[in-house]
């Protein structure tokens, strides 16, 4: 007899587990926000307002690391392109906050009063309502996963074969989206903002909200990953990343697996995009250079891929090392960043999590 | 100087020549009145006397004077009579002919007709193709007289133009009518111009012209797109061949070893910078021969990359063996440190790299349509890297190794192939051709530390299409997508044009995975 859903999904993480993402959740939701708005700023517990942007902005690539290693770890699907569909969630909310910012001088959002549009676009219709654009930032990054990855598995591309696809598709979007006339504002993307639901965007506590909704995300992401990859569907998924033939001959069809984790991880990230704009509070078509998805797949790689906590290690210590050498030593942050694509890849195929573990085993042998 | 030595030689020459022009012309040159000046210089054309030819050049080079009421033409301290190009004694205070801008323009158009009479018909054709762009109605008749006396086809052509152009303003519509279609064998954006206004009603009265003008002016159109048309294949042939030395190298290393270099793009970028430290080099040790440095760059920018593949090879790619996403990961962080180390060497700003003197320039092939030396020469040496590329691959023992390596790894090195120096090898050559590239590229594009960038999905998507290990596919595939982009850029903008190449590629692969050219055999996975 099959354990009830709530028993499954308790049983996903063990007791360690719980308790870390317990404290980690206290941590988020009460510690930060009382030590950022009680205590006064000369205090050194204090948590600065650029503290919490960072470690808000952090969380929501931690976001997009989990929904990487789905389908690279465990799906063996190498994305390059996971940037647009981050992108796609970030423009999606972008274009609601976009229509918040006021009516005061015009109907329209400024880049299109310089384009001289006298009227919204179609697809701006209904982008004044969050519901819309809450329903868009999952729907949109979907429906391209959706579409492109149905060709793309059908017609069994796999390997590094996809991985470039992925990359040119990125690539074409970003170039799609720098131009003026596709009505995201150019280059300049979205900014500016003002409020979102009628708060302002920059009041610290709108701030402390988007950041818990971050943090309580991230955490029901995980707890949502921890139970797929134990579920069937996660067990045959694993099982078509490492032998896809055979799989294929037990009478599984992996398309609809692959497209499965592919569209799951698509939404995903579009989801941490939509958190991530307000907290930044710009979006422009950067975010979809082949350059930004690659690193998405360096802080799985990091952290140790086919596992759950790796990425979110791998995000924070990647993004946390380039916010520091951006500040100390701008010149040798991409000499770091290359030499991390290398020395990960060769010395280090399980990330940091499979060297923790390695260390562990060897204690545990010598004792 | 050489101008005032010609002078006197001119001058000398005239004193034997035949008859002299009519001093009282001559004199009216130096009137008071600049309309008196223009009606005598157009006088002295209509002559068609190659002496006026001495006496107007005379003018344009401030050279003529009056004194005693008699034209002279004064060359440092000797002067001339200008109607009989004799020696006169130097006058005590000769005035000089003041010449303003407006005689000046006159006075270039007159030497350019009077040169249509002259005996050397390279000199003849340089004065035709100088007035097709400002022949007016007071030439016609000089030029109607000139295409009397021409015998050479191609300068005739070439009147036949510049007499229509002058005619085009007749009072006598069958003038006009004559003159129109005359054009109407042109393809100039400028004789184009010039029929517009005869298309409409109030341009032209008479019927039959402005039938005629609509005429002509569709025809020109139509030759114009053709020589547009033409000129956006050849562009996007020599894109393409950039795309095939770029995808040559990404093609042998891709067939031989599986992995995709990330860093392959680089590589072009460190054969640009070997070129530029080559031209440095020539600019400080051998300024004379600097003309010369392109082809002494071609080995150092093939050695240099080669080493890098080498190093990369030998350090990185090479413990990753069958790990191929991982390979594309580390070779993406071997192009981060690259794009870096370019920076810190040479700057983050674009180096310059010139031209040599005998790649500026180009053919013209229609009257809009010149094809650049620099980029002949590049489809020229893509070609030459491609015949040499083939010769190794299929008459050499390295090349059958490489190609036995490509089909079946296990096999190859079960009958004694060297599997793992046969990398190296390959992957040294694949990254030589790029350095090669880059030669070519430092040619036609700005050599930054970013400028491989753009190139690696562009050159993986000519080895998708191609099919893998083909160097057939990759040369088709190659040519193909460069002048399908560039035909599409003309129609549609580069970016959509760049998005719906992309997006075709993604559609083909639907329907043929295995590129144009597929490995034929046992190949699943």
């Amino acid at each position: 007899m099959r354990k009830p859903l709530v028993v499954r999904i308790l049983s996903s993480l063990d007791t360690r587990a719980w308790i870390a993402m317990a404290v980690f959740l206290g941590l988020a939701l009460a510690v930060v926000p009382v030590l950022h708005l009680a205590l006064p700023e000369e205090s050194p517990f204090h948590v600065s307002t650029y503290a919490i942007t960072l470690l808000g902005k952090i969380m929501c690539y931690a976001l997009v690391a989990v929904a990487m290693d789905l389908i690279w770890g465990y799906g063996g699907i190498l994305s390059l392109g996971h940037g647009l569909f981050f992108a796609l969630g970030g423009y999606a909310f972008g274009m609601y906050l976009m229509r918040q910012i006021g009516h005061d001088a015009a109907e329209l959002p400024a880049f299109m009063v310089f384009l001289d549009w006298k009227e919204l676009p179609w697809f701006w219709l209904g982008s004044d309502s969050f519901g819309w654009a809450a329903f868009l930032v999952m729907a949109l990054p979907a429906l391209v996963a959706f579409v492109f990855g149905y060709f793309a598995f059908r017609s069994r591309i796999k390997g590094v074969y996809f991985s470039i696809i992925t990359q040119a598709l990125t690539y074409a979007a970003m170039l799609l989206f720098f131009r003026n006339e596709t009505g995201f504002g150019g280059n300049n993307g979205f900014t500016d903002f003002k409020r979102v639901l009628g708060y302002g965007i920059t009041a610290p506590e709108t701030r402390l909200v988007l950041f818990g909704l971050t943090a309580l995300a991230l955490a029901a992401t995980l707890v949502f990953a921890a139970w797929l990859v134990k579920s069937k569907f996660g067990r045959v998924l694993t099982a078509i990343r490492d032998a896809e033939s055979r799989v294929m001959f037990i009478g599984y069809n992996p398309l609809w697996y692959k497209l499965g984790i592919w569209v799951v991880s698509a939404v995903l990230c579009g989801i941490a995009g939509a958190l991530y704009v307000p907290q930044v509070g710009i979006i422009n078509p950067s975010e979809m250079s082949p350059g930004n998805s690659i690193e998405i797949a360096i802080w799985v790689a990091v952290g140790g891929r086919g596992t759950l906590i790796g990425p979110i290690i791998g995000a924070f210590v990647v993004n946390l090392a380039k916010s520091w050498f951006t500040v100390s030593f701008p010149e040798y942050w991409l000499f770091f960043l290359g030499l991390l694509f290398i020395v990960v890849t060769l010395m280090l195929p399980q990330g940091l999590v499979g060297l923790w573990k390695k260390l562990m085993n060897k204690e545990g042998a010598a004792a | 100087m050489i101008k005032k030595l010609l002078l006197v030689l001119l001058c000398a020459a005239g004193v034997s020549a035949h008859a002299a022009l009519d001093p009282a012309q001559v004199r009216q040159l130096a009137a008071e009145d600049s309309a008196d000046k223009v009606a005598a210089i157009r006088q002295l054309t209509q002559t068609a006397d190659p002496d006026a030819v001495r006496v107007l050049q005379a003018m344009a080079d401030d050279a003529l004077y009056v004194a005693r009421d008699k034209a002279l033409i004064i060359s440092g301290e000797q002067a001339f009579d200008a109607a009989t190009g004799a020696a006169v004694d130097m006058p005590a205070e000769p005035e000089a002919v003041t010449v303003n801008n407006r005689l000046r323009g006159e006075l270039a158009n007159a030497l350019a007709a009077l040169k249509l009479f002259d005996a050397d018909a390279a000199v003849r054709r340089a004065s035709a193709q100088a007035l097709q762009a400002s022949a007016d109605a007071g030439m016609a008749p000089l030029l109607a007289r000139a295409l009397e006396r021409e015998t050479d086809a191609g300068i005739k052509a070439l009147l036949v133009v510049a007499h229509a152009q002058a005619t085009l303003g007749d009072a006598d519509p069958a003038v006009r009518l004559a003159a129109v279609k005359a054009l109407a064998d042109t393809a100039s954006p400028a004789v184009k111009s010039m029929l517009l206004p005869l298309t409409d009603k109030a341009g032209e009265a008479d019927d039959k012209v402005r039938y005629a003008a609509i005429e002509a002016v569709k025809a020109i159109d139509g030759r114009l797109a053709v020589a547009e048309n033409l000129g956006r294949v050849f562009s996007g042939l020599s894109l393409g061949s950039i795309l095939l030395l770029a995808a040559l190298g990404l093609a042998i290393t891709y067939g031989v070893m599986g992995v995709i270099n990330m860093a392959h793009g680089e590589l072009l970028m460190v054969g640009a910078y070997a070129t530029y430290g080559v031209q440095s080099l020539f600019r400080a040790y051998a300024p004379g021969l600097i003309d010369w440095y392109l082809p002494a760059a071609i080995p150092v920018a093939f050695f240099t990359a080669a080493a890098v593949g080498v190093v990369m090879e030998r350090t990185v790619i090479r413990w990753l063996y069958g790990r191929t996403l991982e390979t594309l990961l580390a070779t993406w962080g071997i192009s981060l440190v690259l794009i870096q180390a370019a920076r810190v060497a040479f700057g983050a700003q674009n180096v310059e790299v010139a031209n040599p003197g005998w790649m500026s320039g180009g053919i013209e092939v229609m009257p809009n349509l010149l094809l650049p030396w620099n980029r002949i020469i590049i489809v020229g040496f893509a070609m030459f890297v491609l015949f040499l590329v083939w010769v190794l691959m299929n008459r050499t023992r390295l090349g059958m190794f490489v190609r036995a390596v490509t089909q079946n790894r296990p096999m190859a090195g079960c009958v004694g192939v060297h599997t793992a120096r046969i990398d190296t090898m390959a992957f040294a050559l694949g990254a030589g051709i790029a350095g090669l590239g880059g030669v070519a590229l430092s040619q036609i594009s700005n050599v930054g530390p970013d400028m491989g960038q753009g190139y690696i999905v562009d050159s993986f998507m000519v080895v998708v299409v191609g099919g893998v290990g083909q160097l057939a596919g990759a040369v088709w595939a190659a040519l193909g997508l460069g002048i399908f982009s560039k035909l599409l850029e003309g129609w549609a903008g580069a970016v959509i044009a760049k998005i719906t190449v992309l997006v075709a590629i993604i559609v083909f692969i639907q329907k043929r995975p295995q590129g144009i050219f597929a490995l034929k055999g046992r190949f699943v996975e």
